[in-house]
């Protein structure tokens, strides 16, 4: 369990949250919601609507498309936000790879959330940014 | 089975005695009750003991203001009786015995279609009574133990009258401990449970923290009386009638976000409490704007935290029990048992811990009676399937039943209503075993845990006004998500749905 207080300093050292002052990450921990899962749980399901967008707060999660592990996500890292953007399904499973707690914003929030906070949509195009020049360089 | 009450039993006779039972469920609210019905129909011996004088839990005390949230309609286009009528009914318990449904519409006196508290109690006492459910009271579960065995963990419950052993303890006791913040100041000020008579709140200013539904039911309460009233936390307040779900503070309490936006005194702001400090008989409130980080300044007569609740476990997070959020709710699986330690269960509001796929946002009302009373009945299943070996025995479907049942079961059944999402009616197909219906499950458990072919029906909403049927297809233990059509008059047998459900139903394959 954490108080506002701890997750607010857990969100100030994310690189997502980085240019943001204390009063405005006390509104990223009153706007998304706190959620668990234990190991094997499946937080994204590859295929279903209505999916949300999370931030790791504590744990490890394993990307799997098609029943292929792809990649792991750790402590600061985010995911959702592609299938929300797009207005698709998710394209892969997240699945817990032990005891997990996220941060969870429900997909309809999302928008709104990161026109709010123009910042935080800086960081996460520099991270979209860097995930497509690590998949180009495995193509070439 | 536990036993029946008997008609005049008094004090003397009170019921379950320490010792050691199969199961103990501790609470006696909606969600003890709930689950202590459904045990005994299951024929699972167990021993309900609560702190409390009476039934009711929460509703003996809340909500202050004395109208509960939830609605009961005494007239529907169905028959009262029926199980399709607890649609319209969110307040009762659900029983099998048609003449132990539908009790709270007997207690309500007509003037609204939000009962009372009063009525809301008389309500869960009837259906204790009507039921024979029988309830140590006064007995109040003090601390735990957990000793591991060959057989598994065996908990021993420490309680005002003894000691209590048992492998399965359900604890079904709310979401009711006041909590507030660590903010400089908080712990001066009166929380939402400390809240007095709304007439001595008479020509106060009055600086309500929180913007949820408990700080805008103090507010609409006390527009009568306050001479301002100041509510402020970090983040914007939601609205329900926005949101077109439960989430957000309900329609019955927006009248302060009217007289916010006509200038009528009341103040809705979004800031952090920086600190609280006394200034003479009241109180100093420092905020900082969420949006400028700007600073006000607040001098007010009265301050109220209402900033929730959180789960009284006592000591079972020191025995392994994972908590999670601010309401400290127990980290669960899809069945509402601990993930951390097997043995221990949770009914009631509880078990929100367990919260499923909520697609677009949309959470399970498992937080309210109208989705709890049927984790309850789940929850019973599946306790006496996995600790008793007793399971549900289903009658086969012929195979062109199939379509007019699952057509008939997402339109009437209420567990599918209530709790969008998150249960789900299930029917299986296979070579040994034909076509059954599977009974109700955790939508999640349907989509992750495997098992033979067949379909999970549900009811779900996207946050867009739609409410639609959703049917995931299991073949080879690859799901498929198929999305029906809305319809206005929430009408789901039309020729279209019943075209597309077909073809999903064909998939299956020979049957």
């Amino acid at each position: 369990m954490a108080s506002t207080e701890e997750i607010v300093d857990s969100l100030s050292g994310f690189s997502l949250f980085a240019d943001l002052q204390t009063p405005q990450l006390q509104q990223v921990a009153h706007t998304f919601e706190e959620r668990w899962f234990p190991q094997g749980e499946r937080i994204l399901r590859q295929g279903l609507t209505g999916s949300g967008f999370f931030v790791i707060l504590e744990g490890e999660a394993s990307i799997i498309v098609d029943g292929e592990q792809r990649t792991t996500l750790g402590r600061g890292d985010f995911f959702g936000e592609v299938s929300i953007l797009l207005g698709e399904s998710p394209v892969a499973d997240v699945v817990a790879l032990g005891p997990m707690r996220c941060l969870f914003l429900a997909g309809p929030g999302v928008e709104a959330f990161l026109l709010s906070n123009p910042k935080v949509m800086y960081r996460m195009l520099q991270a979209q940014a860097r995930r497509l020049r690590n998949a180009n360089r495995w193509r070439s | 089975m536990a036993e029946l009450a008997p008609s005049g039993a008094g004090p003397a006779e009170r019921p379950f005695p320490p010792g050691d039972y199969p199961v103990v469920v501790v609470g006696s609210g909606p969600g003890g009750l709930q689950v202590s019905y459904a045990l005994r129909r299951l024929g699972i011996d167990h021993a309900v003991i609560s702190a409390d004088p009476g039934p009711g839990g929460m509703f003996r005390r809340w909500p202050f203001f004395q109208r509960l949230l939830s609605w009961t309609k005494p007239y529907a286009l169905v028959e009262r009786t029926s199980r399709a009528y607890e649609r319209y009914d969110w307040n009762s318990l659900v029983a099998d015995e048609p003449e132990h449904r539908a009790l709270q519409v007997g207690l309500m006196d007509g003037t609204s279609e939000f009962p009372s508290r009063p009525e809301m109690e008389a309500n869960l006492a009837a259906f204790a009574g009507a039921t024979g459910i029988r309830v140590r009271y006064d007995c109040r579960w003090e601390a735990t133990r957990r000793e591991p065995g060959p057989d598994g963990d065996r908990f021993v419950l420490t309680t005002s009258d003894g000691e209590y052993g048992t492998r399965v303890a359900v604890f079904a006791v709310g979401v009711a401990e006041p909590w507030r913040p660590s903010t400089p100041g908080m712990d001066l000020v009166a929380h939402y449970a400390d809240t007095r008579a709304a007439a001595s709140y008479a020509n106060r200013r009055i600086f309500i923290v929180g913007k949820q539904n408990s700080g805008f039911e103090l507010a609409s309460g006390l527009l009568h009386w306050a001479s301002r009233i100041i509510l402020a936390s970090p983040s914007p307040a939601k609205l329900s009638v926005n949101t077109k779900s439960l989430v957000g503070v309900r329609a019955r309490y927006v009248q302060p976000v009217e007289d916010h936006n006509l200038g009528g005194g009341v103040s809705i702001l979004d800031a952090s409490i920086e600190s609280i400090e006394r200034l003479g008989a009241g109180f100093r409130v420092r905020l900082r704007r969420s949006d400028t980080s700007g600073e006000l300044v607040f001098e007010v007569d009265e301050v109220i935290a209402a900033t929730g609740f959180v789960t009284p476990l006592l000591d079972l997070p020191d025995i392994g029990v994972a908590t999670f959020g601010q309401s400290r709710l127990p980290a669960q699986t899809p069945w509402w048992e601990s993930a951390t330690v097997p043995g221990v269960f949770f009914a009631g509001t509880i078990g929100q811990g367990a919260a499923g796929l909520r697609k677009h946002g949309i959470p399970a009302n498992s937080g309210a009676v109208h989705g709890a009373r049927y984790n309850a009945r789940l929850l019973a299943e599946r306790i006496a399937a996995t600790r008793f070996g007793r399971t549900i025995e289903r009658e086969p479907i012929a195979d062109g039943d199939v379509l007019p049942f699952c057509l008939d079961e997402l339109q009437r059944s209420p567990e599918l209503w209530h709790q969008r999402a998150y249960l789900a009616s299930v029917v299986t197909v296979s070579p040994d075993d034909g076509i059954r219906p599977g009974g109700l499950v955790p939508l999640s458990t349907f989509l992750d845990d495997g098992g033979p072919d067949g379909v999970a029906l549900t009811i779900e909403s996207d946050g867009t006004g739609a409410i639609y049927p959703a049917i995931y297809l299991r073949r080879d233990n690859v799901v498929e998500e198929h999305l029906l059509p809305p319809n206005p008059l929430l009408d789901f047998r039309t020729s279209e749905h019943r075209q597309q459900l077909a073809a999903i139903l064909e998939r299956l394959g020979p049957r």
